[in-house]
Parts: C-alpha cells; sequence; structure tokens
C-alpha cells in the first residue's frame, strides 16, 4: 500500500526506455568497441597479438614487412589490452558499437596495407 | 521413504535467477522435508584455461568469471599477483579500485533487490528498482567505458584515472541512489507484501550459520558480524570509516533490509574516497609479459556476495602454475539446504534467490516425493508462479 503516490507520480512522466532503433543512446567517452589499425605508425613488433586473452588478433607479416592485420570480432572480448600495449599506438578502438552482422565472415575485420 | 513424502527435482536450469543448478528437493505434501544440492552442471573449466595463459591474458580471463562481480574478481586476482611479485600499487589506484569496487557493490545489491521483488510476485518494485540501478551502471560506464566488464584493475594499478569532472557526475549520482535508496528501504519496511513472503522464511539461525561457513550478506542477515574489509582490511578499507550492517531476524526480511543498508553504506564510503583521493600515479608499469617468482599466495576479498578467495601457485614462468577460485556462493550454497528445511514449497524461490546466488560463479531444482517416489522437474518461472499463485490462495 506504501507505492500508490510513487505510481502515481510515474503517470505522468515519459517512459524510461528508448526505442532503440530510433533512439539512440550516445556512446559514452571510453567506451570501446570496434578496432581501427594505422598502418603507418605500426612496426609489425607482434605484442598485441601476444598479448590478445581470446586470441583474436592475427599479424600478417613481422617487422618492416607487416602487411596486414586481421581482428576476428566474434572472439574479442574488448578489453583493450592491444591498444594499451601497442607501443606506435597504431591500434585503436573506437566507439563504434553497432557490430551485429548476419555472417560469419562479417565478424573478420581485416586491414591491410596499400 | 514414507507413503507421502516426495522429491521434486528444480533446475538445472533456472531454478531462481536465470542460472543452472539443481536442486533435489523432499516434500511432505506442501512441506518441504530436506534439501540436496547438485553442483557441476555449469563447470567452464576456466581454471584449466588459466593454466595455459599468461599472467596479463588471465586477468581478463577471472574479470569472465561472472558478470556482476567482474571488479571484485579482479581485484582479487591482481591482489594476488602483485603480492607473489612483492609490487607495491601506487594510493591513488587503491582508492579507483574501492569506488569501482564500491559501485559495483551498489549495482549487484539493487540488482539483487529487484530479483527479491519479482520472485515474491511484487513486479512493479522490481521494475522500479531496475530504473533506478541504471543510474549507478551509468557511472561504472562513466569512468570505466563499459557497463559490465569494466576492466579497471591491471596488474600494477588501474588502467583509468577518475578525472575531476567525473568526480562531480559521480556524486551527482551518488545523491539519486541514496535518495532512491532511502525510500526503497521505507517502502520494504512498511510493505506489507515483502512481509508477508519473508518474515520467518528460510531461516538459518546463527549456529547454523557459523557451522555451515556461510559467508557475506547472508552471515550478516543472521547476526553474524563477518565482513572482510573490516576483519582483513585490503586495498584502502582500514582507512575508510563504515560499518559493517548485521540484522539478527535471521529470514528472507533480514537478508533484504542487509543489503538495504549495505547500498547505502557503499554510497558513504565512495563519497570518502572521492574526497580523500590523492593525487598521483595511478598504475606503475609492468611488462605485459611478466613472469612472476616462485610463489604460492592466497588473496581475499569482499565481493558483493561475501568473502571471495583466490589462490595462485606460481613456478617462476609467465603462466600460473595452478589457480584456484572460491567463489562466495559455494560457501553459502550449503545453507540453502538448511534453510529451505520446514518451509512451503512455495517458498523455494525466495529462500534460493535469498542467498544471492550466483551460479555462473559456482546449476535446477527436481522435486521428489518421497513416499510415492514421484519425481517432477520445475523451472524457475513454473515455480515462481506455483508460488505466487499459492500465496495468493492462502493468504
Amino acid at each position: 500500500m506504501a507505492m500508490e503516490p510513487e505510481l502515481l507520480k510515474n503517470l505522468t512522466k515519459k517512459p524510461a526506455t528508448l526505442v532503440y532503433p530510433f533512439e539512440k543512446f550516445p556512446p559514452v567517452e571510453g567506451l570501446r568497441a570496434k578496432h581501427m589499425w594505422y598502418a603507418d605508425r605500426c612496426i609489425g613488433c607482434g605484442l598485441c597479438a601476444r598479448v590478445c586473452p581470446a586470441f583474436a588478433i592475427e599479424l600478417d607479416g613481422r617487422g618492416k614487412d607487416v602487411k596486414g592485420i586481421t581482428f576476428y570480432l566474434g572472439r574479442c572480448v574488448f578489453c583493450a589490452q592491444c591498444e594499451e600495449v601497442c607501443p606506435k599506438k597504431a591500434i585503436k578502438l573506437t566507439q563504434e558499437y553497432e557490430l551485429a552482422c548476419y555472417t560469419q565472415e562479417d565478424t573478420i575485420l581485416k586491414f591491410t596495407k596499400e | 521413504m514414507k507413503e507421502t513424502e516426495f522429491i521434486i527435482p528444480v533446475g538445472p536450469q533456472h531454478p531462481a535467477l536465470k542460472e543452472p543448478e539443481k536442486f533435489l528437493i523432499k516434500v511432505d505434501g506442501e512441506y518441504v522435508v530436506d534439501a540436496d544440492v547438485r553442483m557441476g552442471y555449469n563447470h567452464r573449466g576456466i581454471e584449466k584455461a588459466m593454466e595455459s595463459r599468461t599472467y596479463l591474458q588471465g586477468l581478463y580471463l577471472v574479470e569472465r568469471i561472472c558478470g556482476i562481480c567482474s571488479c571484485a574478481h579482479t581485484t582479487c586476482y591482481t591482489q594476488c599477483i602483485e603480492e607473489a611479485m612483492g609490487l607495491e600499487i601506487p594510493e591513488r589506484a587503491k582508492y579507483i579500485r574501492v569506488i569501482t569496487a564500491e559501485l559495483e557493490r551498489i549495482h549487484s545489491h539493487l540488482l539483487w533487490l529487484g530479483i527479491a521483488a519479482h520472485e515474491v510476485g511484487f513486479d512493479t518494485l522490481f521494475f522500479y528498482i531496475w530504473r533506478d540501478r541504471e543510474v549507478v551502471m551509468d557511472l561504472l560506464e562513466l569512468i570505466s567505458g563499459n557497463r559490465v566488464h569494466y576492466a579497471m584493475p591491471t596488474i600494477g594499478g588501474v588502467r583509468r584515472d577518475i578525472p575531476p569532472e567525473k568526480v562531480n557526475e559521480i556524486k551527482k549520482g551518488c545523491n539519486v541512489l541514496e535518495k532512491r535508496t532511502k525510500y526503497y528501504k521505507e517502502l520494504i519496511l512498511n510493505e506489507k507484501t515483502i512481509h508477508n513472503r519473508g518474515d520467518g522464511v528460510g531461516v538459518l539461525t546463527p549456529k547454523e550459520a557459523v557451522a555451515l561457513c556461510t559467508v557475506g550478506p547472508v552471515a550478516r542477515a543472521s547476526g553474524i558480524n563477518t565482513d572482510v574489509r573490516a576483519d582483513d582490511p585490503y586495498l584502502v578499507y582500514d582507512e575508510i570509516p563504515f560499518n559493517v550492517i548485521t540484522y539478527d531476524g535471521c529470514d528472507v526480511t533480514s537478508r533484504i533490509l542487509v543489503r538495504v543498508d549495505e547500498v547505502l553504506e557503499s554510497i558513504n564510503i565512495v563519497r570518502y574516497c572521492l574526497d580523500h583521493m590523492p593525487d598521483g600515479p595511478i598504475r606503475k608499469v609492468v611488462s605485459p609479459l611478466m613472469r612472476v617468482p616462485e610463489a604460492e599466495v592466497v588473496s581475499l576479498v569482499e565481493a558483493p556476495r561475501g568473502e571471495l578467495i583466490h589462490y595462485t601457485r606460481s613456478n617462476g614462468g609467465m603462466k600460473p602454475y595452478r589457480h584456484k577460485v572460491r567463489a562466495p556462493t559455494l560457501g553459502n550454497i550449503l545453507a540453502v539446504c538448511e534453510m529451505l528445511k520446514g518451509g512451503y514449497i512455495a517458498d523455494v524461490p525466495i529462500v534460493i534467490a535469498g542467498i544471492d546466488p550466483c551460479l555462473c560463479c559456482a546449476d535446477r531444482i527436481a522435486f521428489v516425493d518421497v513416499n510415492t517416489d514421484k519425481r517432477w522437474v520445475w523451472t524457475d518461472e513454473q515455480l515462481r508462479r506455483y508460488g505466487v499463485k499459492w500465496y495468493q490462495q492462502n493468504s
């Protein structure tokens, strides 16, 4: 019986939820989402692939011969350890969080050096 | 077996929370005569997986043992490894770890309060509490970037600093939370639904609580003054003034009240930490591929559900030789069987939910009638509906 005043007060308020695909909550600063790779900065040390707890990073070539990088987003746990460990800041986690897709191939994120 | 007894299996899917655990409940008509628990349905092999990962990779694996107490697991794990390496972390990092841990406790307890309201059939309260829980989830997102897996503690300190502008926002959020929690406490004290379903239900006497080694809020609701933060202070809990909340009702209502008061206490701890946080570095640089000297370390942390233990044995390599986790639910699960005895079938969901079981940390309920040996399995939803309906007809 103690809840009635609260219930009446909330009658006139609009819903607390958002109608998702139409209204979106802006991502907060520091959100860890889709990866970005800067080819010109990468020195091919391979530290990112070694520290990844989900074994989700594959580096193509080592040292100066680095040709590209593959992120398996289906495996990634978005801990941002790769971003943290990179000595040249070549990996950056962007705030693009809508990563749902229909096929398994789409979960593989590939970057190549031109 | 007497002629009138029955065994009802409940689970392994959804006994109370949406997690698998199997309970075998012996019943005589509506009364529960005996209860038994079958663990292990949800075995994930995390401890073995730890042995094939480096210490830093292990950090992210322990964080994923449980979604709700992810910060408690990482804090405990990092303390373990730092102790083994002989690493002293900066003072500011300790404060930031405490802030994250206490915000997590607020979020975990509010989540549980909502679940408890849902289990007794009070869905209005469930939705209101969960709406207000979004405030603390937003605060955690603000400081760590994520709603669930914060990834704040790391070996050697914390990963993100709390800048002054965020301090103000956390304080504002704490004010909202305090106001709402005080309102819910008032509501719980005066609302008949809670008292009808909670008073004298799932009684665990202090003597049994000690004998069955219960931990955390369950023990404190039976009047046992036990809290790792006060008994064996870690991080900076020895500098922070706070009260250990105990109630001597020994029933479900006490368990609800202990958690409400703990939320208020945690809000005060967060405020104290924000005001007294020293400046300085937030982490010590540690090689990502570090080796840990030969050591055997045990570390204790008060997780939202109780005492959490991590044990590591290292043999000087890059990977742990053995890592063992004792989650608080494992300490409390035996007490559930004791609590269920003598109660009604309709009280099974709220009593199981009463210990705030985190079964992913530690499996469904089967009922067996002891006289006819008839068995049937109920899921959480069926059991909860049965409980709510039974009380509607019998009160």
